[in-house]
């Protein structure tokens, strides 16, 4: 039989609230975290607007010796694992080292510092980079240092597939703890809102545009015109779930099902396959799409995208019959920190009873979805489904269920 | 024309610029025959010690000098005798 895994910690990072409980606060009322990018000045840049998390002072959580070598997701990223941890109640330095591993996702990689070292190699020379750029812009840079800093020398890894790899990665972790490592932090951060990581994320076409923070992001609304990007995400503990009810801890939820597929080749004619990715998800963790509370979308706000994944929810569910939300229209799309941080959001819903709202959105009809806007819905939350796309043809899909 | 001298007070300044300082390391200490590595320095933190006094003294180090298992009274006489080559 397969273990169930369980999550027991959560810690977040988002431009609506640091820390879980200042997330959820802001974050249950519908509170946006998007405004006018002002890490640098954007006014040169086709879009302007971005999901910034504000008032995180690194130095204040984290030792001396590591702010040289890391990147700002680096950061974000152990102080998440921190408060996870602490929210878990586990201290690493009390388990053996073998019994834990790190498992992240990365889209972009520490892109404010491999800016500054390229700014300096080409108007200073190479003797000018630091030795530290050799690992601080890296994809698995987050798992190496917390995997240092803690002390886990488990499985662990990165996984690199855009916005899907939050919820890949989590699914590593789970397979991880099936195969014997008793407690895997998995989850992802993502952080690249310096002038580099701008001028990237504007290539792939699907950034809006606007300068109204409440109009610049409509996922299922006739004016959507892309997204705004964001930077943090969430880490969480996942633990196998007999051993962490023998230790006592408080048990959010189960990872119950997964589901990962691939869209066929552009102009194959072929249909996508994020449908594919929901009924996978739902036949591992054993539930009929009727028993699903709320879905968490992928809510990419670009019509053929909104069209794809309404068009699949309801193939699975029927018009309207489950309600969808996308509290990432309060932090901006945080590429692989997006699923992770709807996974933390899914289990905060269900310690609550309320599904958090989608904002500034007027659902099109065409869409046929059951979209919660405006305010926040109370309902019980025991079994959830979190999508989350990639560019390039990534789907994912991941079920989480109460555990009471 | 005298040559400049590096001193234990430019190791540390150097030391902190590249590579911080452990909270539990007390570098205003007594540190010149303490090992890197007890004062929590790892072998990168001492290649981007070592490429920051190459480029402000003008100097080239040579990788053996920039052991963890080296003191800062090792690498300071290094430099020195670096330094004194130039002149």
């Amino acid at each position: 039989m397969t273990a169930s895994v369980v999550v027991t910690g959560l810690g977040v990072v988002a431009p609506n609230g640091l820390g879980a409980d200042d997330y959820w606060a802001a974050t249950r009322v519908g509170k946006s975290g998007i405004g006018r990018l002002s890490r640098f000045d954007p006014s040169q840049y086709p879009s302007r607007l971005a999901g910034e998390i504000h008032g995180f002072r690194a130095e204040e959580f984290l030792p001396n010796r590591l702010m040289p070598q890391t990147d700002r997701m680096t950061r974000l990223a152990l102080v998440a694992a921190d408060w996870a941890l602490e929210d878990a109640g586990v201290r690493p330095q009390e388990l053996p080292a073998f019994d834990m591993g790190v498992v992240t996702s990365s889209a972009s990689g520490g892109f404010e510092f491999g800016q500054r070292e390229l700014e300096r190699l080409w108007s200073q020379g190479s003797e000018y980079v630091s030795a530290y750029q050799s690992f601080a812009w890296f994809y698995a840079v987050n798992s190496g240092q917390i995997s240092i800093r803690h002390g886990m020398k488990g499985p662990s890894g990165v996984v690199v597939s855009d916005q899907a790899g939050g919820l890949d990665s989590v699914a590593q972790a789970r397979r991880q703890v099936r195969k014997g490592t008793p407690l895997v932090v998995s989850g992802a951060v993502d952080a690249s809102l310096c002038p580099w990581g701008w001028v990237a994320q504007q290539t792939s076409g699907r950034l809006s545009t606007g300068d109204d923070p409440a109009r610049a992001y409509l996922p299922f609304d006739a004016r959507a015109a892309g997204h705004v990007p964001g930077e943090g995400g969430a880490l969480v503990i996942l633990e196998r779930e007999d051993l962490a009810r023998a230790r006592g801890a408080k048990v959010y939820g189960r990872i119950a099902g997964y589901g990962a597929t691939f869209d066929p080749k552009p102009g194959s004619g072929r249909p996508p396959a994020l449908g594919k990715a929901i009924e996978l998800a739902l036949a591992d963790a054993g539930v009929d799409a009727a028993d699903v509370d709320v879905v968490f979308a992928d809510g990419a706000a670009v019509p053929d995208l909104d069209r794809a994944e309404a068009d699949a929810l309801n193939e699975v569910f029927g018009a309207r019959r489950v309600p969808v939300t996308v509290p990432k229209t309060m932090t901006g799309a945080l590429y692989s920190g997006a699923g992770a941080l709807d996974l933390a959001t899914v289990f905060l819903a269900m310690e609550e009873g309320l599904v958090p709202p989608t904002v500034n959105v007027e659902p099109a009809d065409e869409y046929g979805l059951d979209l919660v806007v405006g305010q926040p819905r109370t309902t019980e939350v025991r079994t959830a489904l979190v999508l989350a796309r990639g560019q390039g043809g990534f789907n994912s899909a991941l079920v989480a269920r109460s555990a009471d | 024309m005298a040559h400049k001298e590096f001193t234990l007070d430019d190791l540390r300044r150097i030391l902190i610029e590249a590579a911080g300082a452990d909270e539990a390391v007390n570098l205003d200490g007594d540190i010149l025959d303490t090992d890197f590595e007890s004062l929590n320095y790892e072998s990168l933190a001492l290649l981007e010690t070592g490429g920051r006094i190459e480029r402000e003294y003008g100097i080239s180090l040579d990788e053996t000098t920039l052991s963890i298992t080296h003191t800062p009274r090792s690498l300071i006489e290094t430099v020195n005798g670096a330094l004194a080559a130039l002149v």
